[in-house]
């Protein structure tokens, strides 16, 4: 904070905002977006009514056959499926797997195209090139294509942690096809800013490159990576949820709210609140979490030495 | 220009490749693979290994690949399964077009994807079509109105189009024009819910239309969600420009300075976004297909997953790879085309 009081005698009019530390002002551009707050509220509602599922008092897998295909009512409050379970409960564990699918898959592709990047935009060169052209190689696939493949192909191997298609199979899968964007835009912000002066400055210190990529140069280009990671975990939840509806994803009995969809393709025509409530879940989930990007983006926009890192489009 | 585009084939052709390699190694991985699927669940040891000699799994996965690649009828193979090498083989190889033989139903790869391709290519044209002429007016009308109550519409329009799964979409379409709304005067469902044509009789034009409404309003929400806030911010970036001023300033209309000035320029990353995106409205065949049981390269994959045919899902993965990296270079080639301040070197 001592640069900080030098400031404060020499301009000690200064408006209330120059006092506030980089993260301050990000969350106070932040609150500005309504839009960004509406999502925080209605994602973060969903991930604690999920996370305190077991609440409920009713059971997501013991079914009740007498009470099936019961509509919504104050007992049942979005109806029973096919067998009688309380499709609200069921909705709730799904979105543990759901949500659990998107933060894994993200974390995996942040743990794969963050150092990615780093090496190829700190390196250079012959490095560059390389990891360029594996990240170009990844990209020219037709992603949902090979998730489809990979999922259909281990749906048969039992392997001691990655079972039939368990959450951390299916979250693996999904992260190994889409840490490409993390890659371009880490390798994009660390060539910008390895040229900085603080960087130099670093290495003249006798930093070694470990520190400088991971103390000096990421908490500068992380901005861009927390929005992409925002949007990240959207895509992951909906990839999971069009892998689950081919059934290809997490399997029955295990809920995700892909999966809810693809059990009620069956009956949905009559007992249509099977497929409109765990889509309402996804919907709500992605349009939040874009929401929440997009205030994230927005917040984190001053950084005008990333703007050319924009490579989204 | 010339020089960049044939280095950038000779790149694809090294990116082809390394992706044929990785994927053909991904599928030879898998488990049951030809053997299961001609001898069954079941089979006799010795009936296994004959198999595995007849398609020649008994050689090693390189020399494989280069029969898959270049074909193997320039060598001897073992055809009959007695362990001698001693009749020329049949295959030509991927690279002469021959992608071998579909393990569902035994007729080539490409046939099977020759029958299935215009199908996707008219649902998916359609709704491109469709897409794209809502979703050009839409932009261009919030950006001219930024922040009016149209524009705060249309945005949150925008965001919400994009959140909606397609697959969710389908079914609630279905629920509301097949299970809800019925035709007034037959009192049948007012839309059909899958198909390309009914069953009975031959073929109609109304018919084939009303087969395609869902399907293509399923598909193409997402899309003008997407194209109209793009098109929206390309041209709010455009329209505080000088060179509109001046436009205006040497008084043409508005209407000219939007659309011959600032949209010729607003559209050009779109036009180029549009060729980025192709293979990606094809993969997403593969959801809309299997939900209004489309007869296209969609729902072929996914039966193909299913029944694990691994020459046909190996195909389609190869083209498509192929046709996204194609779609690469258009892009950036077209790009440069219409824009003359990029050049590349």
């Amino acid at each position: 904070m001592n640069s900080i009081s030098g400031a404060q005698e020499l301009a000690p009019a200064n408006t209330p905002a120059s006092w506030l530390t980089p993260q301050q002002s990000v969350w106070k551009r932040f609150k500005r977006h309504r839009g960004a707050i509406a999502g925080m509220i209605i994602f973060g509602a969903l991930a604690t009514l999920c996370i305190f599922a077991f609440l409920s008092p009713f059971d997501s897998e013991k079914s009740n056959l007498a009470e099936k295909f019961l509509p919504p009512s104050s007992t049942y409050l979005l109806g029973t499926d096919s067998l009688g379970r309380d499709l609200l409960t069921r909705i709730l564990y799904g979105g543990r797997i759901s949500l659990a699918v998107g933060g894994i898959a993200v974390a995996i592709s942040l743990l794969i195209g963050v150092p990615v990047g780093a090496l190829a935009g700190y390196y250079g060169g012959r490095i560059d090139s390389i990891l360029m052209r594996v990240t170009d190689a990844f990209l020219s696939l037709p992603s949902f294509l090979v998730l489809i493949l990979l999922a259909a192909m281990l749906r048969e191997v039992e392997l001691p942690i990655f079972q039939r298609n368990s959450v951390l199979t299916i979250s693996l899968v999904i992260g190994i096809l889409s840490w490409m964007t993390f890659a371009r835009l880490v390798r994009a912000a660390f060539l910008t800013l390895r040229e900085m002066d603080y960087v130099s400055a670093a290495r003249a210190l006798g930093g070694s490159d470990g520190r400088i990529m991971l103390g000096h140069i990421l908490p500068n280009g992380i901005g861009v990576v927390i929005v992409e990671a925002t949007l990240q975990l959207g895509y992951a939840i909906i990839q999971e949820a069009g892998l689950s509806f081919l059934n290809f994803g997490i399997q029955q009995p295990t809920p995700s709210w892909g999966n809810l969809i693809y059990t009620a393709q069956d009956h949905f025509t009559k007992y249509p609140w099977l497929a409109i409530f765990p889509g309402l879940a996804i919907f709500l989930t992605i349009i939040s979490v874009n929401y929440i990007g997009d205030g994230l983006r927005d917040a984190l926009d001053p950084y005008k030495v990333l703007e050319r890192v924009g490579e989204w489009t | 220009m010339t020089t960049y585009i044939l280095r950038r084939l000779i790149q694809t052709v090294g990116l082809l490749f390394i992706l044929s390699v990785i994927l053909f190694t991904l599928v030879n991985a898998a488990p049951g693979g030809p053997i299961t699927a001609y001898a069954g669940r079941r089979p006799r040891p010795e009936q296994v290994e004959r198999l595995k000699r007849q398609f020649g799994l008994d050689q090693p996965l390189p020399l494989q690949y280069v029969y898959w690649l270049v074909g193997n009828d320039w060598t001897k193979i073992d055809t009959d399964g007695d362990g001698i090498q001693d009749e020329p083989g049949a295959r030509k190889g991927i690279l002469r077009g021959d992608f071998g033989f579909s393990y569902r139903t035994r007729q080539p790869v490409l046939d099977e994807i020759a029958k299935r391709l215009p199908n996707t290519v008219t649902l998916m044209g359609i709704t491109m079509f469709v897409a794209l002429a809502i979703a050009i007016p839409l932009g261009i009308y919030s950006a001219i109105k930024q922040y009016s109550l149209f524009d705060f519409f249309a945005t949150t329009f925008s965001f919400a189009g994009q959140a909606v799964p397609e697959f969710w979409l389908g079914l609630l379409l279905i629920i509301v024009f097949y299970a809800w709304l019925k035709n007034p005067v037959t009192g049948e469902p007012l839309l059909p819910s899958g198909g390309i044509s009914s069953l009975d009789g031959g073929f109609s034009l109304s018919d084939r239309l009303a087969h395609l409404v869902l399907p293509v309003l399923t598909g193409t929400l997402g899309w003008i969600a997407w194209y109209s806030r793009f098109l929206r911010s390309s041209l709010l970036e455009i329209l505080p420009l000088n060179y509109l001023k001046s436009a205006r300033a040497r008084g043409l209309t508005e209407r000219k300075v939007i659309f011959k000035h600032a949209l010729s320029n607003a559209m050009i990353p779109i036009v180029t976004l549009i060729a980025l995106d192709l293979p990606y409205i094809f993969t997403g065949a593969v959801l809309i297909e299997s939900i209004f049981a489309w007869p296209g390269m969609g729902r072929l994959y996914y039966q193909a997953a299913v029944d694990r045919d691994y020459p046909l899902l190996l195909a389609v993965l190869i083209i498509g790879a192929a046709f996204i990296i194609l779609c690469n270079l258009v892009a950036d080639t077209l790009y440069a085309y219409l824009d003359p301040r990029v050049r590349y070197e």
